[in-house]
């Protein structure tokens, strides 16, 4: 199994701990990651509110190197995967986008270059009896709550990602470790990531939302694939503490974290020390120490 | 909730612009509601999503680019995903919001165009996201220096949050690309 994998700007800054997890795992499960030369940013946010051509561009720039490369392009970064995923879409449906494309890049682009996330090629190229098989220290019962947030699953005809209202590639990740998956009502509500900085209480109440339903849920960690929502409900823990007065702890943690834990691999090469919240409570019951 | 509505308060048809600048098509709304009963920031809005799309319609001016739901919306996409006839509304905030910035309506609150100019001049100049000198900027330039500090030197220590600017871009590439993004803006969209 082999990609062309796109960190993603984050994986340098914000969410390392995604990144070197995510590294982590493909290279225990045989999977060969080979990082696109020269990558650049595939515009996030900033790009689409201003304009949307350049923000097909600026993705559709990476799409091109790893259509060279003659692979399926890997993203970890539930971001980066939808700004692709949506350049693809509307290369596809819009000749107008297409054309913009073509003359920002020098060279034509047809929006064909499958694009897909780190968790969908664990599920459908490695699948799961395999990655069972490897499975070496189990997660014992930890109750989790996986969540999506929106850039997984939406828009659903860009993304395709699993069912835009109840995906469950997570859960069934988390089944394989021995997990125990919690049900919850808030997978796909968003968290409010585009505006910490702009518009910080929103995000802070969106995501003590979140974090509120999972607690009711009984989860004793949030499980994220996003780098977005990762900080949302991890570092403004604090301000939601501050400003609703109530107590959370929840420890919110990448997919490919609690992954390695699963396949053995030690807490510090996946990142957990770099975590806000405290993850010592999902370390226990895997008996792993940071 | 009555909203009045005044027809053509300020001269100029927004639907029109709006509707150039996206390809949405808002006249197959049927106003059943579903995106306003999705969207996570309606509560808060004076006008919810489709709201908005009424306004439109009935000829709504310049009036409609204060409306505070073009700079609380997440892009959450909610809206879109639902939409029975598969209005992106999602792209029609993304569309106000930038005849906003054209015509120099500010957000109230936050500054959510000064931040995309920060984070995409960044990009401009090395390819790829720098975090740290986008959120110092940002800082400077609302005079909200004192939010989050303590969260970065956590962050920092963390490395969460990296010192150096980002390398390894492709720059060449990139600069052309803004270039030919800000030539092709002026051309009829
Ligand atoms: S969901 Fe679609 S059809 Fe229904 S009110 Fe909203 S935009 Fe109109
Ligand atoms: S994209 Fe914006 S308008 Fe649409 S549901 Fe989300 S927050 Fe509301």
């Amino acid at each position: 199994m082999k990609y062309a994998y796109y960190p993603g700007c984050s994986a340098h800054s914000t969410a390392r701990d995604m990144h070197e997890s995510c590294l982590a795992v493909a290279k225990a499960l045989g999977i060969e990651l080979n990082e696109i030369k020269g990558w650049t940013c595939c515009g996030a946010s900033a790009a689409h509110q201003t304009d949307r051509k350049l923000a097909a561009s600026l993705a559709s720039a990476n799409l091109l190197l790893a259509k060279q490369m003659g692979m399926d392009m890997v993203v970890n970064c539930a971001a980066c995967y939808n700004r692709s995923k949506v350049a693809n879409y509307e290369i596809i449906h819009s000749e107008e986008i297409r054309q913009s494309v073509a003359d920002c890049l020098g060279q034509s682009y047809d929006g064909s270059q499958p694009v897909r996330h780190f968790v969908e090629i664990l599920l459908k190229d490695l699948g799961l009896p395999a990655l069972r098989k490897k499975i070496i220290n189990p997660l014992k019962g930890l109750k989790t709550a996986s969540y999506y947030g929106c850039y997984l699953v939406r828009p659903p005809e860009a993304t395709g990602f699993d069912d835009p209202e109840n995906p469950t590639i997570l859960e069934s990740l988390i089944d394989v470790m021995g997990g125990e998956n919690v049900e919850w009502s808030g997978k796909v509500d968003c968290c409010g990531g585009m505006q910490n900085l702009t518009r910080t209480e929103i995000t802070v109440r969106r995501s003590a939302a979140v974090i509120g339903m999972a607690q009711a849920a009984g989860a004793e960690c949030i499980v994220v694939a996003c780098p977005m929502c990762q900080i949302s409900l991890d570092v403004r823990q604090a301000d939601m503490e501050k400003l609703l007065g109530k107590h959370y702890r929840m420890p919110v943690i990448y997919i490919t974290q609690l992954l390695g834990l699963a396949l053995g691999i030690s807490p510090k090469k996946l990142g957990f020390d770099r975590l806000m919240v405290s993850p010592a409570a999902v370390l226990k019951t895997t008996k792993a120490a940071v | 909730m009555t909203t009045r509505i005044a027809k053509q308060k300020t001269p100029g048809d927004l639907l029109k612009a709006v509707q150039e600048k996206t390809k949405v098509n808002l006249n197959v709304c049927y106003q059943c509601k579903k995106c306003s009963i999705g969207c996570p920031v309606a509560d808060q809005a004076e006008s919810p999503p489709s709201e908005i799309i009424r306004r439109l319609q009935l000829g709504a001016g310049d009036e409609l680019l204060q409306t505070g739901l073009i700079w609380t919306c997440l892009s959450c996409e909610t809206c879109y995903a639902r939409c029975p006839n598969q209005i992106n509304f999602a792209a029609v905030v993304d569309a106000l919001k930038s005849l906003a910035v054209e015509k120099g309506v500010a957000d109230p609150q936050g500054d959510a165009p000064l931040f995309n100019r920060l984070f995409l001049n960044a990009v401009e100049s090395y390819g790829r996201a720098y975090d740290l000198q986008v959120i110092a900027l940002y800082k400077l330039g609302t005079g909200s220096l004192k939010q989050d500090v303590d969260k970065f030197p956590a962050m920092l220590k963390k490395g969460k949050m990296a010192i150096l600017p980002p390398s390894g871009a492709d720059k060449g590439r990139i600069r052309r690309i803004f270039k030919k993004a800000a030539q092709n803006k002026g051309t009829k969209a």
